[in-house]
C-alpha cells in the first residue's frame, strides 16, 4: 500500500508531539515517588514533623502531576492502533504483551494504592499509609522497566522469528526482554527521572532560600536535592557513556549521525563541538572539532579508526541535523548538572549551602533542565532510530493506519490546543504550589470539611495529627 | 460448543477487562453526566469525592483492554482502531478533561465552575464516544488482507448514535445507583429520581439497540430468532425483564446497595448479549478471534502473568475500595 507522505508526516508529528508532553509528567512522578517514599520512611523512623510537612506539600503537587501523567498516557497506548496500525500488527505478538505486563504489574499497583497514598492517611494508620506509598513508587518504576523494555526491543529488536503473515513472532521471551539496549536505557532514564525530580526540588528549595524563606523545611529539601545532584550527575554520565557505547555496537548510523561523522576517519576521529550537518551533501558544514577526542570517547582510544556514515547506505540514515543538535543539548546540559553538584558539595564544605546566593541562582535556572534534557535525549534515540521503527526491519514509512492526511491534521491540532491549553493549566497549578513555601503543618489533600470522606463508625483523627497502627 | 483453546481464553479475559472497565468507569462518567443535574458545593464535592479515591483505578481497565486488545488480538487492534479514529481520539480527549478536573477543581476555586463543565463535558463526550465505538463494532467493518478498507464516516449510523446514547443512559444509571450507595439526605434524594429516568432512558434504548440489531447481519439474526438458538438467547431478554423490574422496585423501595447490584447486572446482560451477537467474531463479518489471535507463545507468556497478578490486583482493589467505604461526608462527622 502506498503511504500517503503528508499523512506519515503528520502522523509522525501527532506521536511525537504526544509522547514528548506526556514524557514531561512520568520521569517526575518516578523521581517524586521515591522521593515522598523516602520522606515518609524518615518520618516514621526519626519522628521529626519536618519530614511530614515535606511529604505533605510534595504529594499535593504529586497528585496533580500524576492524574496529568495518566490522561496523556492512555492517549498513547490508543495511538499505537489508531495511527500505527501496521506495526501495530506485525509487532504486537511482542510489544503487546510487554505492555500487558505494564498494565498488570504496575498501572494496576499505582492506581490502586494512589487513593490511599492521597487520602487515606488517617484511615489506615501509618504503616499501611507508607506501604501505600512504597507500591506506587515501586509501580512507577516497574512500569519504566517493561516500556523501555518494549522501546528498547524495538531499537535492538532480537529473540523473535518472522511469520508468514508478516508478524514479529516471539522465540524467547528472555532474549527479547534482556535485549542489548535494554539495561543501559532503563538505567539511563531511572537515572535521569531521579536527576530531573532533584534539579526541581532544588529549584524549589533555591527559590525560597532567594526569597528569604529559610525554614528548615526549606533548607532540609534543599540539602537532600544538592545531594542527590552531586551524588547522581556523575553516575549519570558513566551510564550515558556506556549507552553510547552500546549503541555504537548495535545502531552505528544513530552515533555517526549525532557525532557528525559523514566521513570515515582511518586513524582517529576527530569530535565535532560545531557544525551545520548537510545530509543532501553528506557533509558536516563550519566543522569545529578537536582531533582524535571522538574516537577517544568512542572506542577509548584516540588512534582507532571509526567508519563515518559514507559506509551506510543514504536512505538508511536518520536525519543528522536534529540528533546532532538534541545530543549535544542534552550533553551540555548534563555538564551543567554535574556543575551543580560539584558546587554544592564546595558550598556545603564552605558552610555556605544555603548562603551563597549564586548557587541558589544557579539550581533555580536548572529547576526545568532536566526534563529539557529527558525530552532531548529522547529525540536523539528515537530521530536516530529512523528511518526505522523496529530497527533495520519495519520502517517508519511502512507501519501508518489507512487515515488520510486531513483525519490526521485534525486531530493533531486537536492535541496542541488541548494539551497546551490544560496541561498549560495544570503545570500553572503545580508552579503555584511551588511558589508557596513549605510550613509546619502542612495541609493535607483531605483538608475540606467533606473531602475526602469520612467513614461511619471510624473516629475521624484531628488534623496534623495522625494515628498510629495499634 | 465452545472449544477453550488459549485463544477464547484470552477473548474471556479481554472481554472481563472491558466489562471491568464499563462497570467501573461506567459509575465515575455517570456521575460526571449527572454532575449538571447536581447542586453546586457541597452535593457536587461529596458526589465528587465519592469517587476519587478509586477513578484512577478504574480507569487503569480501559488500558488494560486496550493494551490487551493488542497484545492478544493484535490484527483486530489494528482494524477496529483505524476503522473508529474520530471516536477513539474524541473519547482520549475527552478522558483528558475529566481526568484533570479531578485534580483542577480543587485547586482553583475561581474556575471551580470551569472544571466541573470539562468535568461534565469530557465524560459525556467520553461515554458517547465509547458507546458509537461498540456501535461501529457491532455494525461489521469492512476489511481486506489485514487492513482496514471502510471509508471515512463508516462510523457514524443511526445504529452507532443509538449504541452511544444507550451507553451514556447506562453510565448516568451506574453513576445514580452509586451515589444513592455512598450519598445521603437530599442529594440522594435527588439521584435517586434521577436514577429513575436513567433506568428508564436505558431500558428504551436497550431494547432498540436489540431490534435494529437484528437488521444488522443475517448472522445476527440467526443467533437470536433460529433454533433452537432461540431457547438460550431469549433468556437474556426475559432475564433483563426480570431485573429491570426489580430495579424500579428497589428505587421506589429506597433500598440503598440493590438499585447498584442490579444496576450493574443489567450491565452483565448486556454484555451478554453482545457476546450472543458476536460470538465467534472480535471484527463482526470479518475477523473471528482465531484469525486476529496473536502467537500461540505471547499467550502463554501473558497467561502466566496475568494468572499471577489478577488476584493480587482484585485483592489490593478491593481494599482500596473497603478503606473508603461507607457514606461520603454525612452530617454528624468532620
Amino acid at each position: 500500500m502506498l503511504t500517503d507522505p503528508t499523512a506519515l508526516l503528520l502522523a509522525r508529528w501527532q506521536f511525537a508531539f504526544t509522547v514528548s508532553f506526556h514524557f514531561l509528567f512520568p520521569p517526575f512522578t518516578i523521581g517524586l515517588a521515591a522521593y515522598l517514599a523516602v520522606l515518609e520512611g524518615l518520618w516514621l523512623k526519626t519522628g521529626k514533623a519536618l519530614y511530614l510537612d515535606l511529604f505533605r506539600y510534595w504529594l499535593k503537587i504529586f497528585a496533580i502531576n500524576f492524574a496529568m501523567g495518566v490522561v496523556s498516557g492512555i492517549v498513547l497506548s490508543y495511538q499505537f492502533g489508531t495511527n500505527w496500525a501496521v506495526f501495530s500488527d506485525k509487532a504486537g505478538p511482542i510489544v503487546g504483551p510487554l505492555m500487558a505486563y505494564e498494565v498488570l504489574t504496575a498501572f494496576f499497583l499505582e492506581a490502586g494504592f494512589l487513593g490511599v497514598m492521597l487520602f487515606g492517611m488517617e484511615k489506615v494508620g501509618r504503616g499501611l499509609h507508607f506501604t501505600a506509598t512504597v507500591c506506587v513508587a515501586l509501580g512507577t518504576l516497574l512500569s519504566s522497566f517493561w516500556i523501555l523494555a518494549a522501546n528498547s526491543w524495538m531499537q535492538t529488536p532480537q529473540g523473535f522469528e518472522m511469520g508468514a503473515n508478516g508478524q514479529f513472532l516471539p522465540l524467547s521471551w528472555w532474549a527479547i526482554i534482556f535485549n542489548p539496549s535494554f539495561p543501559y536505557r532503563l538505567f539511563h532514564t531511572v537515572v535521569a527521572s531521579f536527576l530531573a525530580t532533584a534539579l526541581v526540588v532544588g529549584g524549589v528549595g533555591g527559590w525560597h532560600l532567594l526569597r528569604g524563606n529559610a525554614t528548615p523545611q526549606v533548607k532540609k529539601m534543599f540539602s537532600m536535592a544538592m545531594w542527590m545532584a552531586a551524588l547522581v550527575a556523575p553516575v549519570q554520565i558513566v551510564i550515558g557513556d556506556q549507552h553510547g557505547l552500546n549503541t555504537l555496537e548495535h545502531q552505528p548510523a544513530k552515533i555517526l549521525a549525532l557525532e557528525g561523522d559523514y566521513l570515515s576517519h582511518a586513524d582517529g576521529a576527530p569530535l565535532y563541538l560545531f557544525g551545520w550537518p548537510n545530509d543532501r551533501t553528506q557533509h558536516l558544514d563550519y566543522a569545529v572539532g578537536i582531533p582524535k577526542l571522538g574516537s577517544l570517547i568512542l572506542k577509548h582510544d584516540p588512534d582507532a579508526p571509526l567508519a563515518g556514515l559514507d559506509t551506510i547506505p543514504d536512505d538508511e540514515q536518520p536525519p543528522a541535523a536534529i540528533v546532532f543538535w538534541s545530543f549535544r543539548l542534552m550533553v551540555g546540559l548534563g555538564l551543567l548538572m554535574f556543575a551543580l553538584g560539584l558546587l554544592s558539595l564546595w558550598a556545603r564544605w564552605r558552610g555556605a549551602l544555603y548562603s551563597s546566593r549564586f548557587l541558589q541562582r544557579f539550581a533555580l535556572a536548572m529547576s526545568p533542565m532536566g526534563f529539557v534534557a529527558i525530552i532531548a535525549g529522547w529525540v536523539t534515540t528515537e530521530v536516530g532510530r529512523q528511518p526505522y521503527l523496529v530497527y533495520g526491519l519495519l520502517r517508519t514509512s511502512q507501519s501508518m493506519s489507512p487515515v488520510g492526511a486531513s483525519a490526521v491534521a485534525t486531530s493533531l491540532l486537536a492535541f496542541v490546543v488541548i494539551y497546551f491549553a490544560v496541561f498549560g493549566v495544570g503545570i500553572w497549578y503545580i508552579l503555584r504550589l511551588m511558589n508557596a513555601p513549605p510550613h509546619p503543618h502542612e495541609e493535607t489533600l483531605a483538608k475540606d470539611e467533606w473531602a475526602p470522606i469520612r467513614t461511619a463508625g471510624i473516629t475521624p483523627a484531628t488534623q496534623g495529627d495522625v494515628e498510629g497502627e495499634p | 460448543m465452545i472449544d477453550f483453546d488459549l485463544t477464547t481464553v484470552w477473548a474471556f479475559i479481554i472481554a472481563f477487562a472491558v466489562f471491568a472497565y464499563v462497570v467501573m468507569d461506567g459509575f465515575d462518567l455517570g456521575i460526571g453526566i449527572l454532575f449538571p443535574a447536581i447542586t453546586v458545593g457541597q452535593g457536587r464535592n461529596r458526589a465528587m469525592n465519592a469517587i476519587a479515591p478509586v477513578w484512577d483505578g478504574n480507569e487503569t481497565w480501559l488500558v488494560m483492554g486496550g493494551g490487551g486488545l493488542l497484545a492478544a488480538f493484535p490484527l483486530a487492534y489494528s482494524v477496529i482502531l483505524p476503522a473508529t479514529y474520530p471516536l477513539v481520539i474524541a473519547m482520549l480527549l475527552g478522558l483528558i478533561f475529566r481526568g484533570v478536573a479531578f485534580e483542577f477543581r480543587w485547586r482553583d476555586e475561581r474556575h471551580r465552575p470551569f472544571w466541573d463543565f470539562a468535568f461534565f463535558g469530557g465524560s459525556l463526550v467520553a461515554a458517547l464516544s465509547q458507546g458509537m465505538i461498540l456501535g461501529a463494532i457491532l455494525q461489521g467493518i469492512r476489511v481486506t488482507g489485514r487492513v482496514y478498507a471502510g471509508s471515512w464516516w463508516d462510523w457514524l449510523t443511526p445504529y452507532t448514535l443509538l449504541t452511544g446514547l444507550g451507553v451514556v443512559a447506562g453510565y448516568a444509571l451506574l453513576g445514580a445507583c452509586w451515589l444513592i450507595w455512598k450519598l445521603e439526605g437530599d442529594v440522594q434524594a435527588k439521584v435517586r429520581r434521577l436514577a429513575v429516568r436513567a433506568a428508564v432512558a436505558t431500558l428504551a434504548l436497550m431494547a432498540a439497540v436489540s431490534l435494529y440489531n437484528l437488521s444488522l447481519l443475517p448472522e445476527y439474526r440467526h443467533r437470536w430468532l433460529g433454533t433452537p438458538e432461540i431457547y438460550f438467547s431469549s433468556q437474556v431478554p426475559l432475564l433483563t425483564l426480570i431485573v429491570a423490574g426489580l430495579l424500579f422496585y428497589g428505587l421506589a423501595k429506597k433500598w440503598e446497595l440493590a438499585p447498584l447490584l442490579l444496576a450493574l447486572t443489567l450491565f452483565l446482560l448486556g454484555m451478554i448479549g453482545v457476546g450472543v451477537t458476536m460470538w465467534p467474531y472480535v471484527v463482526p463479518g470479518a475477523l473471528t478471534i482465531w484469525d486476529a489471535a496473536t502467537a500461540a507463545s505471547s499467550q502463554r507468556f501473558m497467561l502466566v502473568g496475568f494468572l499471577i497478578t489478577i488476584p493480587l490486583i482484585l485483592g489490593y482493589t478491593g481494599w482500596a475500595y473497603w478503606v473508603f467505604r461507607g457514606k461520603v461526608g454525612g452530617e454528624g462527622y468532620h
